[in-house]
């Protein structure tokens, strides 16, 4: 099973979607996941719990989008999506490969 | 919330801009309509829908639509919404408006602003027609149900009220100063 932690700050207003978007994602990959939605409250969260903004997805503790260098802290995350667009969430293909990722990593064969 | 109805007159101010000039609201008299947008650098979804700022000003301009975009975070808290960045991301983007600092974050403490992007639209009596998002979809212009603000502007231009007058804007929060923060809370 992939543990999965998805992490949101309530001033960002797209993480509904982008928790559908996640269920989506798993159910579509057919992967045997774990989802913790945690909520981000306050800057030593963010610090606390290496926020860089939300909403971040992590499979198995790798970030969906790595983006090494930004700073812990409460805000809303800008994702580079495949064709270069800036947009406030990940793709569904960026889940998916995270998952495809992920699964691979365990030795489990995708789908 | 913001402080403006529908029907309420334009707040008047004077700011600076990334082009080293002061411009104040009364600088465009002139114009059909006058769009406020709150804005700033470092927001997702402005950097969204920024493209689409600058072609919606490119596409009016020549029908007396002026667009005055101002940025009113904090940049203590987010250095990348300081007045130099703003002056890069303007030249980066060929930003088409000029682009202000509301450094005291009086404006958008009058406006009752609260997310950027937040579009305020006034006609040509410098009445608010419009307040809200640019459209109904921040991630892909190709897939736009509802141009709000094109549609509030062609109904404004043609002496009209817009369909829609108001939408949730949809963005980040602005980032206050501490003592606006705790202004906001109270």
């Amino acid at each position: 099973m992939l543990r999965v932690h998805f992490l949101y700050w309530e001033g960002c207003p797209s993480h509904e979607e982008a928790l559908r978007r996640l269920r989506q994602a798993i159910q579509e990959e057919g992967v045997d996941a774990s989802v913790e939605v945690v909520r981000v409250d306050t800057e030593e969260d963010a610090r606390r719990l290496r926020f860089v903004g939300s909403p971040t997805l992590l499979v198995e503790g790798e970030d969906v989008a790595p983006a090494p260098g930004l700073p812990y802290r409460l805000t809303c995350r800008a994702y580079v999506l495949e064709d270069g667009r800036i947009s406030p969430l990940p793709s569904l293909d960026q889940i998916r490969s995270a998952l495809r990722r992920a699964r691979a990593a365990q030795g489990t064969p995708n789908r | 919330m913001a402080n403006l109805k529908i029907g309420d007159p334009a707040i008047p101010f004077r700011l600076p801009g990334v082009d080293g000039r002061e411009h104040a609201l009364e600088d465009y008299r002139d114009r059909e309509a006058v769009v406020v947008i709150f804005s700033c650098n470092h927001c997702p979804y402005v950097r969204a829908w920024e493209d689409r700022m600058v072609a919606i000003q490119r596409d009016y301009a020549p029908r007396g639509v002026q667009f005055l975009v101002i940025s009113s975070n904090d940049p203590a808290q987010y250095p990348e919404d300081s007045f130099d960045r703003m002056q890069e991301r303007a030249r980066e983007k060929g930003y088409n408006f000029p682009y202000l600092f509301d450094e005291t974050q009086e404006v958008a403490r009058a406006y009752g602003a609260q997310r950027t992007p937040e579009v305020f639209v006034f006609d040509r009596q410098r009445r608010l027609r419009y307040h809200g998002a640019i459209d109904d979809n921040y991630e892909d212009p190709n897939r736009v149900g509802h141009h709000y603000l094109r549609e509030a502007l062609e109904a404004v231009l043609a002496g009209g009220e817009p369909q829609v007058s108001q939408t949730p804007p949809v963005g980040c929060t602005i980032k206050w100063r501490p003592q606006q923060a705790a202004a906001q809370a109270g």
